[in-house]
């Protein structure tokens, strides 16, 4: 089906979030949306799926005016989205979650949730998802949650469909396998619209790619273009796709990590015996597909674990056993995986969010007072600093867009005095320009002297920002392996063999 | 909190003119003006205030027709309404004008007295059933405010009244000030740890607070009616009645305009108690971490606050708010001596009074003294016009039902509906709060 749009225009308030933005996309193609963050991307899709109504402009399937007073609507026309917010229903199972809005019935107009939950398997297996169809979608992890969202959306043989950041919380392999449906949907004649902020992807698939910039269309690029070409259109500058690191001067040994074991609530061992080591001044990357334990293992750094078996010891004072606030307050700064669950409160403004875990004290609490003073200027400072886009300090986080909730996260734990970084994705759903501002932040805080823990899913940015990699698998670590490893190796053991040359570095 | 800092740093796009700016740098709105008003007009529009304040509005015509339903002569006139039109609606305009104006001179100024003195006398009226209701309100409220339901107003009420009561009542020889003091700090006491019990139920075990709550009630209900019939404990010595002696003068809270008026000092404290509760929830730590583990629990976890811990005390304020109002009851409103129903429904208004009030303190204020002057007006109602004080009620369940259903309310003043979603929230919120606040 053929999808047009027309001179959509949306505000709010005194923002332009969509200024006359056109974009057609023919039947059998995928559509590339490329644009910094805020830019204004999930705000047309939004109108696109009836979420939002736009202020001036039309939407025309098959060159048909459609006028969608709410995502029924957009469904009914054929059209299906995978949102970068999931919308999904924490206490329904997955089946249930994937049915929900066209929900298959039996005989009596009951529910068939057999049904839906062969579907769940069928589509899964199709993709080369595991996903359990039972599973209470509010206990699974978000990577996991974006399957659902996917499969949601396969699952009613939409004809145009959007795909809003699918890939910021997927593997590697499982991106491949969603680009590898993508391409058969293609050819099946469905029109797709791709976001990603992976330059990467985007050439893989992009039969087209429409660069939007502070709300408006700036131009097509070919999918033939480099990335700097595509990077600097989007940003409207040059930039520097890969830092520049400077070697680690190590000091002293910080985080130690001893002999740690983890068990989750639900009795399993998600992280066995491990033992690692971070210096001063020294990046450590923990690689690994999803899964692994890394979550539990950062989790356990925190004091977000209660079974916790070994030692944690940051200069030489132990972290096991002690509260979040100990550990926050002992100079750990911590990056959460999944910003909208641990690292933001949506309906909280920025400047609330930028002292959400400093409202113990001084300098944003005095006598039990929240210094509005202080706060607004040191929010107002961030604001610039981070290149955070929003109205003012005074704006909710949930109405930031995903790349800028995730600076809000990134200012207030690099705004503090750190003896430690945890940082887990921290540059998840970013766009380029502020991927390279972030590493650029991270390796200065190394180079400060601070002992800093990263992990990631995506090799790129292990390998942009590690001195050293640990790859864990099934909750051990595989290896600890020098920061120059070459790809393929460590794409070995994130499958799960031990690297040829014992335990390297 | 800083919500509405001038816009200075606008983002990229603000008018088609500034889209080239670079990123970062500040610039001022084309027109600063029109877009400020833009948006508060949405804010008017689509905010809880204006919804709550159709709601009333809209209620109070519901009110009316079945006012107009009811009213005998109405219905006699309806008989010949062909014939002769005029005379229904004459009857319709009568019963309807003259039970809101003897609801207005009921609870506001009655000019059919003489003087200013006697004419203001409804208000104070008013004002007095507000007094309570204020201050349970803001308890609700509170928990709301921290995703927590405390319906348990009615049990911790009942033990700040009896706590204070007994103080009251015993301790004879204690002077004026210190006597009244030492009740009070009573009353607020036993409401905050009644309703903490409920806070520390949750907080070790998970047991949802709505149940624990509405339990607690009745066990409260029972024990202060145990208490009140047994000699020795809160009854009357000598008596048979489950009645309390009368309060002693040196603990009960003196009127406020002289003893011609039933208002009394408690009205002040509820002004003061309602600016602290402002500063609790929008200036103070505590409310800040309230807020947080009530709108995200797990991100306030990941930052480091103690969630188990503030439901607890969450949940000692809410009932410490409650107790107060158990307190104004016991020695302001009827100090001859309490029974065990001296909470007079209020611990459940409350909830109606904090939803109606959107949970921030001064809207509960002013949805108190509202709710005081139906009371107020109610009475008079009935009394001159002769329509039942149910209608009364059903005008104050109308608007529950209302603002339970602001879509409801949009359709019928048709509003322009707010945006579907706020991205964050969609994902949220649903399953995990009973009540949006805020
Ligand atoms: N509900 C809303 N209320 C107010 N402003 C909003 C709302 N939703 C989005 N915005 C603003 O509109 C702009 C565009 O946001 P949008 O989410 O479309 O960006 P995006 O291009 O998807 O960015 P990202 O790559 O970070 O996801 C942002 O500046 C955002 O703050
Ligand atoms: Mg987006």
């Amino acid at each position: 089906m053929k999808l047009e749009l027309r001179g959509i225009t949306k505000r709010f308030g005194a923002l332009v979030a969509n200024d006359h933005i056109s974009v057609v996309v023919e039947p059998g193609e995928i559509h590339c949306l490329l644009g910094e963050n805020g830019a204004g991307k999930s705000t047309l899709m939004n109108v696109l799926y009836g979420l939002y109504q736009a202020d001036e402009g039309e939407i025309l399937l098959d060159d048909k005016v459609q006028k969608f007073s709410g995502p029924g609507d957009a469904m009914a026309a054929g059209i299906g989205m995978v949102h970068q917010h999931f919308m999904l229903i924490p206490v329904f199972t997955v089946a249930e979650n994937v049915m929900l809005g066209h929900e298959p019935t039996t005989f009596g107009d009951r529910l068939n949730v057999a049904k839906a939950r062969e579907q769940v398997r069928e589509i899964s297996q199709r993709f080369g998802f595991d996903l359990d169809p039972d599973a209470l979608v509010g206990d699974l992890p978000v990577g996991v949650q974006q399957r659902v969202e996917i499969i949601k959306a396969l699952s009613r043989d939409a004809k145009v469909l959007v795909f809003d950041e699918p890939t910021a919380v997927l593997t590697p392999q499982e991106t491949d396998e969603l680009m590898l449906i993508m391409k058969q949907l293609k050819e099946t004649g469905t029109s797709i619209v791709f976001i990603t902020h992976k330059l990467r992807e985007v050439r893989e698939v992009a039969d087209k790619i429409t660069v939007i910039r502070l709300g408006k269309v700036v131009g097509e690029a070919s999918p033939t273009a480099s990335n700097e070409e595509l990077a600097s259109m989007m940003v409207g500058r040059a930039i520097e796709l890969t830092i520049e690191k400077g070697k680690a001067k190590l000091g002293q040994p910080a985080l130690v990590v001893d002999k740690l074991s983890v068990i989750d609530p639900i009795g399993q061992l998600v992280v066995n015996n491990i033992s690692f080591d971070i210096k001063e001044g020294e990046i450590v990357a923990v690689a690994g597909v999803q899964g692994n334990g890394q979550t539990e293992l950062v989790e356990a750094i925190m004091g977000l674990q209660s079974k916790v078996t070994g030692g944690i010891t940051l200069n030489g004072r132990s972290l096991v056993g002690r509260s979040v606030r100990e550990v926050l307050d002992a100079g750990v700064g911590f990056v959460p995986e999944d910003r909208n669950e641990d690292g933001l409160v949506s309906e909280f403004t920025i400047a609330e969010n930028l002292m959400l875990d400093r409202s113990n004290g001084e300098p944003f609490v005095k006598h039990g007072t929240l210094q509005l003073a202080t706060l607004a200027e040191f929010a107002e400072e961030k604001l610039t600093e981070f290149d955070i886009r929003a109205q003012g300090i005074g704006t909710h986080a949930g109405n930031l867009s995903g790349g800028n909730q995730q600076k809000v996260v990134l200012a207030r734990e690099l705004s503090r005095e750190l003896k430690l970084l945890v940082a887990a994705q921290p540059t998840r759903g970013l766009d380029v320009g502020s991927v390279e501002f972030v590493h650029t932040r991270i390796v200065e805080a190394r180079d400060s002297g601070v002992p800093v823990l990263v992990v990631s899913t995506e090799l790129d940015e292990v390998v942009a920002l590690a001195d050293r990699i640990a790859v864990m698998y099934r909750g051990g670590i595989v290896g600890i392996v020098p920061g120059d490893t070459p790809r393929d190796v460590l794409g070995l053991m994130m499958a799960g063999e031990a690297p040829s040359g014992g335990k390297a570095a | 909190m800083s919500g509405n800092e001038p816009v200075d740093r606008q983002l990229p796009n603000i008018s088609p003119e500034k889209a080239t700016r670079e990123p970062g740098q500040s610039g001022t709105a084309s027109e600063p003006e029109r877009s400020r008003w833009n948006v508060a007009m949405r804010e008017i529009l689509n905010g809880s205030a204006m919804i709550s304040l159709l709601a009333v509005v809209l209620a109070i015509i519901i009110g009316g027709i079945l006012i107009a339903v009811t009213d005998e002569n109405v219905q006699a006139t309806a008989g010949y309404f062909f014939s002769r039109p005029g005379d229904m609606i004459a009857a319709i305009w009568n019963s309807v004008s003259g039970a809101y104006v003897s609801l207005f001179q009921g609870s506001i100024y009655n000019f059919r007295r003489p003087g200013f003195a006697n004419g203001i006398r409804p208000l104070m009226d008013t004002l007095t059933f507000a007094t309570p209701l204020i201050v349970a309100g803001l308890g609700v409220a509170l928990g709301f405010r921290a995703g927590l339901f405390n319906i348990g107003g009615r049990g911790q009420m009942l033990f700040g009244a009896s706590a204070a009561g007994w103080v009251a009542f015993s301790f004879a020889g204690l002077p004026f000030p210190l006597h009244l003091i030492f009740a009070v700090v009573a009353g607020v006491i036993a409401g905050a740890l009644w309703s903490g019990l409920a806070g520390l139920l949750k907080a070790t075990t998970g047991a949802n607070e709505v149940i624990t709550t509405i339990m607690l009630n009745y066990v409260a209900y029972y024990f202060v009616y145990w208490m009140l019939s047994t000699q020795g404990l809160l009854q009357l010595p000598g008596s048979n009645n489950p009645k309390s002696p009368g309060m002693l003068p040196s603990a009960v809270l003196p009127p406020l305009f002289g003893q011609q008026y039933s208002l009394h000092w408690g009205f002040i404290i509820a002004i003061l108690v309602t600016f602290f509760a402002w500063w609790l929830l929008n200036r103070s730590r505590l409310g800040f971490q309230f807020k947080a583990v009530g709108l995200n629990p797990d991100a306030a976890r990941v930052a480091g606050i103690n969630v188990p811990r503030m439901i607890v005390y969450v949940m000692l304020f809410s009932g410490a708010f409650v107790g107060l109002a158990g307190v104004f009851q016991v020695l302001g409103t009827v100090t001859t001596g309490f029974s065990a129903g001296i909470d007079a429904g209020i611990g459940f208004d409350a909830i109606t009074v904090a939803l109606l009030g959107r949970s921030k303190p001064w809207g509960v204020f002013a949805a108190a003294v509202l709710f005081g002057a139906f009371k107020a007006g109610g009475f008079a109602m009935q009394a001159s016009q002769g329509i039942s004080v149910d209608i009364v009620l059903v005008v104050q369940s109308v608007i529950v039902l209302l603002i339970a259903a602001p879509p409801l309310v949009r359709a019928v003043f048709r509003l322009p509906k707010p945006n579907l979603l706020s991205p964050l929230k969609s994902n949220k919120t649903q399953g995990k709060k009973a009540v949006v606040t805020k």
